[in-house]
């Protein structure tokens, strides 16, 4: 029953948990095609008037061209890598912050405690997408708005989540036996957070990750989608928002639609499958097979 | 059943601080950012030719009195609450004089009809479908439905509503591309074809929405039969002899189908933010629409008006779950409080 180490152990892994080896394969090509390619495609094509518009895909546009001119091609790999980016912002600074109060939370109690569970029972009530409307709404200047600002501001909402859980899990652990132990041993409040209870939710950790990355991921699209943010650039909100607003489907630019949303699908399957793959990381005993 | 009294309370009580952080949000906000909307109200009018440059002047001076602008902060706060616990939430800056209250009145009868159908259909073919699935006597084809459905439910909805309208109704005509009912017919609810009409509209937002929740209920259900069925008390009921329908539907159909019920109490925001965006998508007359409209036009008491009245809506659907939540299952007692 020994779990591989290593490399090894994680070939085994995948191999036990076909979704986890899919979901990291599709990201890893989401990656690329938003990353390397950046090389050889300018990001000059993504902006209006930078080619003919109107084109059905072909040799020399690949992907066909919007009704303002953009370059679906370069439109779609930095709109992947903005959206991507914006998520992953989101999704740290978001769980990064539940991790601590959770943390701190859960294990030391009290007033801080009281007043944390509060706001967090009163903010999961809200709808997080309804916070963010009139959060980004009202942000001036919106023009200047770039992938650092539109990620924290998704991190507003993004916190309140994780805390919960994490605080659940830290006060389920905190009377168990390990723990006694280490605080017979003499350690402190803090040492006995850092030294046993973060390696034992780290795997809790990772799947929460993939979950907080994907939520700024789908707020992100859901404000841009409704015009909120940089209308300038080309994020693959922005591009819905686009394709809506010029009516592409009264058109019939099927290019226009139908690629946006194989990219948008192929990053929320990545995350499914990524959460489906690590189910037995967080939980072993879910493990089917030995 | 009774529920405590000390519970409803605490409940109510709950629900109040709900709606007091949201009008507080409600107001901070704008006064955070340094975004002054009647400013950008009337660079628009003079923009658009409606305006000379001393008329703007008094123009503003007149708009900053109306909203209360002039008085100070704690007094604007206060009044701001009052009215907003009265469900007095001003007047709509683009289409003056209507009050966003009229506005909400106008379009939350749409967003309700095709939501809560979808929601529902979704809810009960979901469950049926993740029961059949997780009942291991049940056949194996049905689990030939979980991956596509899982994928489905992973896509949010108004992705979807693209390409569904692009193959459904512009390519195959057969849905209607926009709105909620055709221009060509007379708005009148008593008539049996502007029924058909709506319901014609209705059904491809209602299918995206329902697409994508689909997927969730059947992986939920699906999860707690396989649960269940691992029971002793199954395992007795087979020994006693029981027909296998009355196992599936009065054993283990029964005991899952709570905790499906507080989920449904749980994802009601996500539900009512997804069909926010696919009304935008399908041009719908309702609610989300209309807050999609107000945002492209900046026109702030709309925007807020609409969000907490949405939040309003569903704190109280929320309440209200929790309130029958025992009477669905007797072993919940608030006795501890």
């Amino acid at each position: 029953m020994q779990r591989g180490q290593g490399f090894r152990g994680f070939l085994n892994y995948i191999r036990r948990n076909p979704a986890f080896g899919g979901g990291l394969v599709l990201l890893l090509l989401l990656l690329l095609f938003s990353t390397v390619t950046t090389i050889f495609i300018p990001k000059e094509g993504a902006y209006p008037l930078a080619v003919m518009p109107k084109q059905a895909p072909s040799a020399e546009y690949p992907f066909g061209t919007d009704s303002v001119g953009r370059d679906l091609l370069p439109t779609l790999v930095y709109g992947t890598q903005m959206t991507l980016s914006i998520g992953m912002i989101a999704g740290v600074v978001g769980l990064g912050v539940g991790t601590v109060l959770g943390f701190m939370t859960g294990y030391f109690g009290g007033l801080f405690d009281t007043i944390v569970k509060f706001l967090v029972d009163v903010l999961m009530t809200i709808p997080s997408f309804l916070l963010l409307i009139i959060i980004a709404s009202s942000v001036p200047n919106p023009e200047e708005m770039g992938i650092v600002r539109m990620g924290l501001i998704l991190s507003i909402v993004a916190w309140v989540q994780p805390t919960r859980a994490i605080r659940a899990q830290v006060m389920s652990m905190r009377e168990r036996a390990f723990v006694m132990m280490a605080k017979l041993s003499g350690m402190s409040g803090m040492e006995i957070i850092i030294k046993e209870l973060m390696p034992n939710l780290m795997p809790y950790l990772a799947i929460s990750l993939a979950g907080s990355v994907n939520g700024g991921v789908l707020g992100s699209l859901g404000l841009q989608t409704l015009g909120i943010g940089n209308l300038r650039e080309p994020s693959l909100g922005m591009t819905i928002y686009w394709l809506r607003y010029y009516n592409a489907f009264l058109q019939g630019y099927w290019w226009w639609i139908v690629e946006p949303v194989v990219v948008i699908a192929a990053i929320f399957i990545a995350f499914l499958l990524l959460s489906i793959g690590l189910d037995e990381f967080a939980n072993p005993r879910t493990r089917r097979t030995v | 059943m009774r529920i405590p009294p000390s519970y409803v309370l605490k409940r109510i009580g709950f629900l109040v601080a709900v709606l007091f952080t949201a009008a507080t949000i409600n107001f901070l906000i704008p006064k955070l950012a340094p975004r002054d909307p009647v400013q950008e109200l009337i660079n628009q009018r003079i923009a658009s030719g409606g305006l000379t440059s001393e008329g703007a002047a008094e123009f503003r001076d007149s708009l900053r009195t109306l909203y209360g602008l002039d008085k100070p902060l704690w007094q604007q706060y206060l009044t701001y609450i009052w009215n907003t616990m009265r469900f007095d939430l001003g007047y709509s800056i683009v289409d003056y004089p209507q009050r966003v209250s009229t506005i909400i009145g106008q379009t939350v009868f749409w967003t309700l009809g095709f939501v809560f159908t979808s929601t529902i259909l979704a809810f009960l073919l979901g469950t049926v479908v993740g029961a059949l699935v997780g009942w291991s006597k049940t056949s194996k084809w049905f689990s030939w439905l979980m991956p596509p459905l899982a994928m489905f439910s992973a896509i949010p909805g108004f992705i979807l509503a693209l390409v569904l309208i692009y193959y459904l109704a512009f390519k195959a005509q057969l849905f209607p591309l926009r709105g909620g009912y055709s221009a060509t017919i007379d708005k009148d609810w008593s008539n049996p074809q502007f029924l058909l009409d709506v319901l014609h509209h209705a059904l491809l937002p209602g299918l995206s929405m329902l697409l994508v929740s689909l997927g969730g209920w059947a992986l939920g259900m699906r999860s707690m039969m396989v649960t269940v069925e691992g029971q002793d008390y199954i395992t007795f009921a087979e020994a006693k002899g029981l027909r296998g329908s009355r196992i599936f539907f009065r054993y283990a159909l029964r005991n899952t189908l709570l905790p499906q019920v507080t989920s449904l109490a749980m994802q009601l925001g996500l539900i009512v933010s997804g069909a926010t965006l696919v009304e935008s998508i399908f041009s719908y007359p309702g609610i989300g629409n209309r807050l999609g409209g107000a945002i492209r036009a900046l026109d702030y008491p709309l925007i807020y008006g609409i969000v907490f009245f949405l939040i309003v809506g569903i704190a109280l659907a929320t309440l209200i779950v929790d309130l029958i939540y025992p009477f669905l299952d007797p072993r919940i007692s608030y006795s501890g409080g």
